[in-house]
């Protein structure tokens, strides 16, 4: 569980977070969404240390991260595993070497078992089949497949996704979407992504916290997204025709 | 402003020094890379300092034959002027200047790359000291070879010389052969040897400096690659004359 207490975050004079508290709970996937601008990659990277908080608290199972020293730090990042929204794969390596990098760093396993873990994470992933191909040799959406193999590699205890169906299709959006959420229940992990499509929100959106200028408007399920009466959050979701189409379907 | 500007960016630069000089976090990937990078940036260079240096050789013999041709002139004089010329400034400084071109701009824009595409943030939230793990590696593979590439240079620089007696009929080959081994001092060579070495740190470091920090997309990153090669360049420049001042 990832706890958020009290967040603030400035750059020089512009206030971009404030007050943020909220709960990321195990085994679920909970979404960040708003606008853009917003502040939700703020958050995120807040959330994982790439960004100092300049006040508040993240608790990670209750260790928080801001007061950390460097090698319990160091030990967490071990526990996180990432999704960019570019994938961020090693152009230099083949996708069995970009799955195997976190591996070869931390593990103390033999080569012919980080060899069966990696396979195994992207037979998980169903991507076995490209494992001696660049990442320029393959789809974005293998491309981002690619990149959720490489972030179980290590079996983390926190996912962090940062637009994960940035630049994907409908279908392999919904894909990858089932992907991460059938990872978090089969690992029971704590995984955040950081959204604005809204069939992710429908889809699997079990905790969903709106963040509208840097501060928390609204956080529940996709359930309750459809009845809920806060004006910002519905001129949000309800922005495209067709999920006001089926709001009122729903009625 | 700009001196409190130089001043920071300095001040970076050194910051970025101390993360990278720390203790690899496995040192079988470390020795991986380091291969890698002495075949990346030291062997695939070979090429073009052959190239470069046969040229200059023929050049530097050919001119000076025809510029300082006199009957008060030794004949020797051609040869060993060409020796001394690249012994002393053409195989260390001036050919780390065109690597600085070559590796340098590499070097940034690969980075750079890695930067903008988030693959360098990857390896920190994997826990990765991401300027150890890419910089270290280019810092010390360049810094085992460029010796090496020294080498190759002289000798090409000879060979070039000696086409020029061969094939051109400038000068004989025993005359060049005389002014090549005479008063030989091989404290020249060290001196070429230990400057090289200062070059590719320079190289390296500032050009791996300019693409770590770059900040937007393609068009900053194609600026630090040319930033990173004006830098190492003005500072290969200026340390070569601190360099010949206290080595010579």
């Amino acid at each position: 569980m990832i706890e958020v207490k009290s967040l603030y975050k400035s750059f020089e004079d512009k206030e971009v977070l404030k007050d943020i508290n909220s709960v990321f709970e195990n085994g679920k996937t909970n979404l960040i969404i708003g606008q853009s601008g917003s502040g939700k990659t703020v958050l995120m990277k807040c959330i994982v240390g790439l960004f100092r908080p300049t006040g508040g608290e993240v608790l990670y199972d209750g260790r928080d991260l801001v007061t950390m020293n460097k090698q319990e730090w160091k030990m967490l990042r071990r526990e996180m595993g990432m999704i960019f929204q570019s994938a961020a794969l090693f152009d230099s390596m083949t996708v069995l070497e970009n799955v195997m990098f976190p591996l070869d760093m931390f593990s103390r396993d033999n080569y012919a078992d980080r060899v069966k873990r990696a396979r195994f994470c992207l037979d998980r992933v169903n991507l076995l089949e490209a494992q001696q191909k660049y990442p320029d040799e393959i789809s974005g959406g293998m491309q981002k497949r690619v990149a959720i193999a490489r972030a179980i590699a290590l079996n983390p205890k926190y996912l962090f996704c940062d637009e994960p169906n940035s630049g994907l299709d409908p279908k392999t959006s919904l894909v990858i979407d089932e992907l991460i959420h059938d990872i978090t229940v089969e690992f029971n992990m704590t995984t955040i992504i950081n959204t604005h499509d809204m069939n992710s929100v429908m889809g699997i959106g079990e905790n969903i916290l709106y963040i509208y200028e840097g501060r928390k408007e609204w956080q529940g399920s996709k359930d309750q997204i459809m009845s809920s009466t806060n004006e910002r959050l519905n001129s949000f979701i309800f922005a495209s025709d067709l999920f006001r189409k089926v709001k009122e379907a729903n009625k | 402003m700009l001196l409190t500007k130089s001043v920071a960016t300095f001040g970076r630069y050194l910051m970025l020094m101390r993360r990278t000089f720390s203790r690899p976090e496995r040192m079988r990937m470390f020795f991986k890379q380091y291969i890698k990078e002495m075949s990346q940036q030291g062997v695939d260079s070979i090429g073009i300092v052959l190239l470069i240096s046969f040229f200059i050789g023929a050049v530097i013999c050919i001119q000076i034959k025809l510029n300082i041709e006199s009957p008060w002139m030794p004949k020797f004089v051609t040869g060993y002027t060409t020796r001394e010329i690249m012994l002393l400034e053409f195989s260390s400084s001036i050919m780390c200047l065109i690597l600085a071109g070559k590796v340098g701009s590499n070097i940034a824009s690969e980075i750079g790359t890695m930067r903008v595409t988030q693959q360098i943030d990857a390896l920190e939230i994997m826990g990765v000291n991401s300027a150890n793990y890419l910089i270290l590696p280019k810092v010390l593979g360049m810094m085992t070879m460029m010796p090496v590439l020294v080498c190759f240079s002289i000798f090409s620089g000879f060979v070039g010389a000696y086409a020029t007696a061969v094939i051109g009929h400038i000068i004989t080959i025993d005359d060049l052969t005389l002014g090549l081994q005479h008063e030989f001092n091989e404290w020249y060579v060290w001196m070429g040897f230990i400057k090289s070495v200062f070059f590719a740190f320079v190289i390296t470091s500032v050009s791996a400096f300019y693409g770590y920090t770059v900040e937007g997309g393609s068009v900053e990153v194609g600026k630090a690659s040319t930033n990173s090669v004006v830098s190492s360049s003005v500072l290969i420049l200026f340390s070569d004359v601190l360099l010949t001042q206290l080595l010579s």
